[in-house]
């Protein structure tokens, strides 16, 4: 929780490198906090931790097992990095007097995301939702574009209706049973289960839940809020909003509903599975259409977001374990590939496609990460990439669905054609300018640095996944409510 | 050192001499020497697995568990054995060609050239002692993406071009079916090993089985089964050292390999040959070995270019192999794994013909070639043997894996497969003498006159010689391996029959 508490200090203070360093130590606090509690969860199950001492259900209570430490570790790494890697890309992308600010609300961003996966009480999701989404519509209207006042409006409108819808299930609940805390619920809710009114609670929540992690069609403010806002931005909210909002979803439908009340009685997986199924198609297709590479990931991200969706809507313990480790792996790669195109940007000052021609020879070094974050993307063996989709197939063979896994192969083999359009043009088309000019140099090691720790990261996990898929099966079987240690 | 430490080595060394090319490659003859040492040692270091697999050892190690029950394993047993061995031992080989080759032409980039050349070697080598799928997946995948930049080394509109295709194809097929084949079978047998005597059997009905078998064969791109055959001919827009090693040895035979390996130990010969809904690969295997065989005729009569003729003939030597696999019989298997160091022979000793004429002449027409068996004596002779070897005459090694495939389409009283390899000889025949009758005993005089005032887009040079003395001492080298294999078939027949015989039952060969 030290985060909350460096936010305002960060906004006061003058200087932007003190707000830096400062953002750096919280967030650096929150990532060894962070492995901790993983740690402590893996070996103890689940931990308790009461605010101000009031036992729940009164009190709000703070619940972490494997699932939210697992997400909590996710936030607190990219959330980190990125935090590393801000200072010189928001020097160059933000004016000076703004800096503060900006660190600020990343600050209070990364807070509430941490917040929604901590806490066990249903109402503080929605209170944490909100602190991270109204700092994240901060974040992204300081995006040097004008089009970033737009797309942060368009965000907040589509934002606040899903916020909106959540907070009319919570209440709804909240009216039916007279509890807020997440695991009386559970006890109380199979009593009410037959009530008109629960069944409005969870349509209200699937929707809300939808809107945020911008499930198909529901993702409309995406695509143009990566692309208009800042690269470290971009990188942070990419990796970790849309991952906690899946989270929400996991908790609501297992933990809150109960795997049975969901899949059996809503048959929520008969929506999941095709939007699932057309966003990874479509927004696969619509990516390879894209000039500008920034604007290509985040059709992409969509898509990648299907699959996490896609592995929920099998609701058995091979699926969710693709989806949750699909959290993790996606929330690497992807944030390693916007990273990469922020040194790009810190350089060239555009990621359309045109200005990337030639980069291969002139940013080796950032180049070479947007590859390895590609190849990771399409699934290449010793990636993580590939370890999402192996679980992905397995989960589809195992129930049997056919179709299923050869889409999620096309749809590996669209992502070799987005990939590969990014690729072609930086390492086989020439640069445009002249052979000396200092333009478009290799990026500063204040950025280079985190995004090659990340890709680091993401081939050793690639190749020794055994950590992170024990971790995610433990999160699947608590889940579904099997074998909880 | 132990077998399972020469193992690790011989992978290692190829890496280790890709990092030194890189670091010397400010110097071309340090790093040329570097590569030759490299491949000379890596050579050393699998001569030395052959005594203890002759044996019966199959030395085995894990190199890391990915994912419960994902590890990445070798395991070196007869067939890898004959794939890694021919890949190595053509390697240095490959490497002084390559040297004349590259500094007759001045081709440029020549450091990335001999890295990739390095990578695809280590890819290779560990398809080859692949002890699972993933792992034989994994550095099909790593091979595929090391030769690319090979395939596209010239790096104009056409190399490009062919690069698409090339990655295309053998990216899709990979990805999206043999990928797919390999998770069900896991879901299906619970296991990736490669087991002699297979995994399959009992775990999976005949309908589906035989689905597997096409998702594997059409998945495996490599191995250039019809219809997805057509990176191979785009792929001759390399350099000619490339085609020689990477599409005539290395990248192809890492696909019929894989195709052998997944009938023999993923299958197994007696589970695939007691189903009926599996006949489907021996037809379509056989209608590649004709057809490409008539496209090759094709552009001798359209007096194409040799590289491509070439490569459609690969196409169908490749089938070959997939044919004898097909015939699902211990005897087809052998017949089958020594075609692979055959064909490997003869193959690279025609391509090595073919870079010759380029680098002496710049010739790349069939109809070029009029005379030049006088120019080039030994170049010409050595394309002699490799086509002796395709055809599969005496004294060539072409004749041996021949042979044994024929008795093996016996022996399964399979009367097509008969057919379609005493045909495919006639047609063989058919377009490679008229190249030797070319080349002896017709003037180039005519051709000579006709392009006098000028007007020849290829630039050739008709007063040449022989080729720089690094081409020629390889191709003699090959053309005399596979007069060796000939007569002194031992090594890789022993491999050979162990391949067969562990297919049958398990336990019998290991």
């Amino acid at each position: 929780m030290v985060p909350l508490l460096a936010a305002p200090v960060a906004a006061l203070v003058p200087h932007p490198r003190v707000a830096w360093a400062i953002t750096v130590g919280a967030a650096g606090w929150a990532l060894y906090a962070a492995t901790g509690l993983l740690g402590r969860v893996m070996e103890e199950g689940v931990i308790r931790y009461e605010l101000g001492g009031w036992s729940p259900p009164l009190g709000i209570e703070y619940r972490v097992d494997a699932v939210n430490a697992w997400v909590i570790l996710i936030v607190a790494t990219i959330g980190a990095i990125t935090a590393l890697y801000a200072l010189r890309s928001v020097e160059r992308e933000l004016e000076r007097d703004r800096i503060p600010l900006f660190y600020a609300a990343f600050i209070l961003c990364m807070t509430g995301l941490l917040g929604i996966a901590v806490t066990g009480d249903v109402f503080n999701v929605f209170v944490f939702l909100e602190i991270s989404s109204l700092s994240a519509y901060g974040l992204i209207a300081m995006g040097q574009d004008r089009r970033a006042l737009t797309s942060s409006y368009q965000y907040l409108i589509m934002g606040s209706v899903g916020a909106t819808f959540i907070v009319i299930g919570i209440g709804l609940m909240y009216g039916m049973t007279g509890t807020l805390n997440m695991m009386d619920l559970a006890e109380r809710l199979p009593a009410v289960m037959d009530t008109r009114t629960i069944p409005v609670a969870f349509a209200f929540l699937t929707v809300g839940f939808s809107l945020k992690l911008a499930l198909f069609p529901l993702h409309l403010w995406l695509p143009n809020a990566y692309t208009f806002a800042p690269s470290t931005v971009t990188a942070f909210i990419a990796s970790t909003a849309t991952k906690v909002a899946v989270y929400m979803m996991l908790r609501f439908f297992f933990t809150v509903f109960g795997a049975a009340f969901a899949f059996d009685v809503m048959n929520v997986d008969m929506i999941l599975l095709p939007l699932s199924l057309v966003a990874i198609f479509s927004m696969s297709l619509v990516a390879i259409y894209q000039d500008n590479a920034k604007r290509l990931l985040a059709y992409s991200s969509v898509a990648q977001i299907g699959y996490m969706v896609l592995g929920i809507s099998f609701a058995t313990v091979m699926g969710l374990t693709a989806g949750i480790i699909h959290l993790f792996n996606h929330a690497l790669m992807k944030a390693v590939l916007f990273m990469a195109l922020g040194a790009v940007f810190y350089r060239v000052g555009s990621v359309e496609l045109e200005a990337m021609r030639g980069l291969g020879k002139r940013m080796p070094w950032t180049m070479g990460a947007f590859v390895a974050g590609g190849l990771s993307l399409i699934g290449v063996p010793l990636t993580v990439g590939f370890i999402s989709k192996w679980y992905l197939i397995t989960g589809a063979l195992e129930k049997g669905w056919w179709p299923v896994a050869v889409l999620v192969l096309i749809t590996s083999l669209m992502a070799v054609i987005y990939v590969w359009k990014v690729i072609e043009v930086a390492y086989f088309h020439e640069f445009p300018g002249s052979e000396d000019d200092d333009g478009a140099l290799e990026a500063p090691l204040a950025l280079l640095i985190p995004t090659w720790a990340l890709v680091f990261v993401n081939v050793y996990f690639g190749v020794d996944a055994s950590l992170t898929s024990r971790i995610a099966g433990d999160a699947a079987r608590i889940l579904l409510g099997e074998g909880a240690p | 050192m132990s077998p399972e430490n020469l193992m690790i080595a011989a992978l290692l060394t190829p890496l280790v001499g890709g990092l030194l090319i890189v670091l010397t490659g400010s110097w071309p003859n340090l790093r040329e020497s570097v590569t030759l040492v490299t491949a000379g040692i890596t050579l050393a270091l699998v001569a030395n697995l052959v005594p203890g697999v002759l044996e019966g050892g199959r030395p085995e190690l894990t190199l890391i568990e990915m994912l419960p029950g994902l590890e990445l394993r070798f395991r070196l047993e007869p067939l890898g054995m004959i794939y890694a061995g021919v890949a190595a031992l053509l390697w240095p080989v490959n490497s002084l060609y390559s040297i004349g080759y590259m500094r007759g032409n001045n081709e440029k980039k020549q450091t990335r050239f001999y890295l990739c050349f390095a990578l695809a070697i280590f890819s290779a080598l560990g398809i080859a002692f692949a002890g699972n799928l993933i792992t034989l997946f994994v550095f099909y995948e790593v091979l595929t993406f090391s030769t690319y930049p090979l395939v596209t080394h010239k790096g104009n509109e056409d190399a490009m071009k062919a690069g698409r295709v090339y990655l295309g194809i053998l990216v899709t097929t990979s990805i999206g079916l043999l990928l797919l084949a390999i998770v069900w079978t896991s879901v299906l047998a619970g296991t990736l090993e490669f087991t002699p005597g297979g995994i399959l059997a009992g775990n999976v009905q005949p309908g589906m089985a035989g689905l597997l078998l096409m998702l594997f064969m059409f998945g495996i791109g490599k191995a250039a089964l019809m219809p997805v055959h057509r990176w191979l001919p785009a792929a001759m827009v390399a350099p000619t050292p490339v085609s020689a090693l990477l599409h005539a040895v290395a990248v192809v035979k890492a696909g019929v390999f894989s195709v052998v390996k997944i009938v023999v130990y993923v299958f197994g010969i007696d589970f695939l040959a007691s189903l009926d809904t599996t006949q489907w690969l021996l037809w379509i295997s056989g209608f590649t070995v004709l057809s490409a065989s008539i496209v090759a005729l094709r552009i001798l009569i359209q007096q194409g270019n040799l590289k491509k003729m070439l490569a459609y003939s690969t196409v169908s030597q490749l089938s070959y192999i997939i044919l004898a696999a097909a015939l699902f019989s211990s005897m087809g298997a052998t017949g089958g794994s020594l075609h692979i160091v055959a064909h490997a022979f003869g193959k690279i000793t025609l391509f090595f013909a073919a870079g010759a004429l380029y680098t002496a002449a710049h010739k790349t027409e069939i109809f070029q070639l009029r005379g030049v068996g006088w120019r080039m004596p030994w170049t010409m002779g050595a394309f002699a043997v490799g086509a002796l070897s395709m055809i599969g005459l005496p004294p060539a090694g072409g004749f041996i894996s021949k042979w044994y495939m024929m008795i093996g389409a016996f022996q399964a009283e399979q009367m097509v497969a008969f057919g379609v390899l005493i045909l495919s000889t006639l047609l063989n025949a058919a377009y490679f003498a008229p190249i030797l009758y070319m080349a002896f005993f017709q003037s180039e005089e005519p051709l000579r006159a006709a392009y006098a005032d000028g007007h020849d887009p290829w630039h050739v040079d008709w007063d040449h010689g022989e080729a720089p003395w690094p081409i020629v001492a390889a191709l003699t080298t090959t053309a005399a391996l596979t007069v060796l294999l000939f007569f002194f078939p031992d090594v890789p027949l022993e491999l050979a029959r162990a391949v067969g015989e562990s297919g049958l039952t398990a336990g019998l060969g290991d």
